[in-house]
């Protein structure tokens, strides 16, 4: 056995319970990782021996082996079932992960996505023989820009904070075609990280914006801070507290009057659709996250896809490739010339995520514009239900009404012993994924809780049920069973400080052998 | 005579002459957690007062370590680069973070005295 599987192999046991013989917890499997199942010679596939053949590969001959394990098909099928068993995911149950917007992604979107039209074809293949892939992607866009009131889509982007990029190198080539070389981006404190790292990414400084006391962002610090050095301000709305930053308009004017360019993190866009239109707020780009608000697979089931839409005055700049239609019907603009000569390049291999937009339009052209707009009341309605059933035995952290997510900070949890990473782990046991901890950071011990419009009313009461007796065990004093938690998993608290600090990335074989020598 | 001072920002700094060394408190050290990194800046290099000077990272969160004075690194600590648990351990021994030759040696006069920030951070709860 090597090392590093001998450090995971402590199967969790209440201490009393009897340890079966075989490791195993019922039909919760100890699975050996796959090289350590090698069986050397054996192997799924019959391979024939190749033909009679003169070795031109001189000195550059492998002369060790490979090192894959030997293994039969079975072997193989039951490892990588197994594996996914220990998976939790929005397939098996409720994951309240606050920012992450985890819904039910409907079997429609697969379904289409499956058809051979959609998924046999090949980037590559000429324009005239995907022409309705093209019209599916262009009219994607075509949604999207209804749904923003942008007059533009760059649809390539792969994930949100890809999408971010997007928009901030679209800033900043505007700005240098003016030839306003501003160095600074205005960030609130709220942010998603992604946010400062896209903007020093983009070569800016960052310049951190507080909140008010009602968890938005402090709108005359804003102004103070504002200068003709700042070339954008980067804001989620609703912010990362769950809460719709209601000065908006203010704030994009203020924003306008410096000069500088008005980007908004859509990552919370679910709470908002077909409600708002954030050109008419005065934002100028805004990334849309197609896996959070538009139901595609995320969180391990991706690809994420994170189109941007642009105002105006950055469209010309929108990256590689666009789709205009012709005489000769959909075709693509793949170099940066003629209207788009301005274009900041490619930013991804070929016209991005196309299984995702299939997804993303399935889920908009099922819903419909009423349809949508539900999604944004509903996730909204679900989030408060579960903020009023919490109320009495958590703290929240700014009063009042929220949009798709609800923030308490740990106050609740004061002088239990219990800190908000033992209550999260409590809830594991329970059979729940956690919510999302210590983010946002403005407020102490963070606990925010999104539980999505998918979710019916008896899976918000199960959840608010057990957050509630989980809270009265707390302030009971019951902090032991907290820091022992969780105690049903296949594996107990992992040692996360350990991880970080002495991370075993690889599994090799001589592991054994290469620790006795450090 | 060594002079100690605090920040609202949780670092401490002791003057010696027109030196200074700086770290995190013992309370920004519990608040952050357990420490898996640290990022110093480079000798030579100047920190400016109230800018970022470093970079702490525990399992939770990464922060700034902001500088509470203007001046030029003359040394870091790469002890704690390498085992950053001694941020954890010993915060105020062996676990600084930088040291400094102050642009000015009053730049400390405004800063927070021990019984001043023991009751600040009775204040934060």
């Amino acid at each position: 056995m090597t090392g590093w599987s001998q450090a995971l192999r402590a199967p969790s046991m209440a201490a009393s319970d009897t340890p079966t013989f075989t490791g195993n917890r019922g039909l919760q499997v100890e699975e050996k990782l796959i090289f350590e199942q090698d069986a050397p010679g054996r192997c799924g596939v019959d391979l024939p021996e190749p033909p009679p053949h003169n070795n031109r590969l001189g000195g550059l001959a492998r002369c060790s082996p490979i090192g894959l394990p030997g293994l039969s098909e079975p072997q193989v099928v039951r490892h990588f079932t197994r594996l996914s068993q220990k998976n939790y995911a929005i397939d098996s149950g409720l994951y309240p992960l606050g920012s992450c917007t985890m819904k039910h992604n409907p079997r429609l979107n697969e379904r289409l996505a499956r058809l051979a039209g959609f998924a046999d074809i090949h980037p590559l293949q000429p324009e005239s023989t995907v022409q309705g892939a093209l019209e599916l992607i262009d009219t994607l866009a075509h949604w999207l820009k209804v749904l923003t009131g942008m007059p533009a889509v760059a649809l390539s982007p792969a994930a949100g904070a890809h999408g971010e990029l997007c928009g901030m190198m679209t800033i900043r080539a505007a700005l240098s075609a003016q030839g306003d070389a501003r160095t600074r981006i205005l960030v609130p404190e709220s942010a998603h990280g992604t946010n400062p790292a896209t903007a020093a990414s983009c070569g800016y400084a960052i310049d951190a914006i507080p909140n008010n006391a009602r968890g938005r962002v402090d709108l005359a610090a804003l102004k103070a801070k504002l200068g003709g050095d700042v070339a954008a301000l980067m804001l989620t709305n609703p912010n990362t507290c769950g809460l719709f930053e209601d000065e908006i308009v203010e704030i994009a004017a203020a924003v306008h009057a410096a000069g500088a360019y008005f980007y908004c993190d859509g990552a919370n866009f679910n709470a908002i659709v077909g409600r708002v239109r954030p050109a008419d707020l005065g934002i100028d780009a805004l990334h849309l996250n197609l896996h959070k608000t538009f139901s595609t697979p995320h969180g391990g089931g991706g690809p994420g896809s994170g189109p941007v839409a642009l105002a105006a005055a950055l469209a010309p700049f929108a990256p590689l490739p666009w789709i205009v239609h012709g005489d000769a019907g959909w075709r693509l603009v793949e170099h940066a010339e003629g209207a788009a000569a301005a274009a900041i390049g490619r930013l991804k291999g070929f016209h991005g995520q196309m299984g995702m937009f299939v997804r993303a339009l399935a889920y908009m052209m099922s819903h419909g514009a009423d349809g949508l707009r539900q999604v944004a009341e509903d996730a909204v309605l679900n989030a408060n239900y579960l903020r009023v059933r919490l109320a009495d035995a958590l703290t929240q952290s700014y009063p009042g009404a929220c949009m798709h997510e609800v923030l308490f900070d740990d106050r609740f949890l004061k002088d239990t012993g219990v800190a908000t990473l033992d209550f999260a782990k409590a809830l594991i046991d329970e059979g729940f994924h956690p919510m999302t901890m210590y983010f946002p950071l403005v407020v102490h011990g963070a606990v925010l809780i999104e539980p999505t419009e998918t979710e019916s009313k008896a899976s918000l009461d199960q959840f608010a049920d057990t957050v509630n007796a989980l809270a009265a065990r707390a302030t009971a004093g019951d902090a032991a069973s907290f820091h022992a938690a969780p105690r049903l998993t296949p594996r107990r608290r992992l040692d996360e400080t350990g991880a970080a600090r002495k991370p075993v990335l690889r599994w090799r074989p001589n592991a054994v052998q290469r620790d006795a020598a450090d | 005579m060594a002079t100690l001072r605090f920040t609202k920002d949780h670092e401490w700094i002791r003057q010696d002459g027109d030196t200074a060394v700086i770290g995190i408190t013992d309370y920004a050290q519990q608040q952050l957690g357990d420490i898996v990194y640290v990022e110093l800046p480079a000798p030579g290099t100047r920190v400016e007062c109230g800018k970022e000077a470093a970079v702490v990272e525990s399992a939770k969160a990464a922060s700034e370590v902001y500088a509470p004075v203007s001046g030029e690194v003359i040394a870091v600590n790469e002890a704690i680069a390498g085992d950053p648990a001694k941020v954890n351990a010993d915060p105020m021994g062996e676990g600084w973070f930088l040291s400094v030759k102050l642009d000015d040696p009053n730049a400390l006069d405004g800063l927070m005295d021990e019984a001043a920030y023991a009751a600040f951070v009775a204040e934060q709860g």
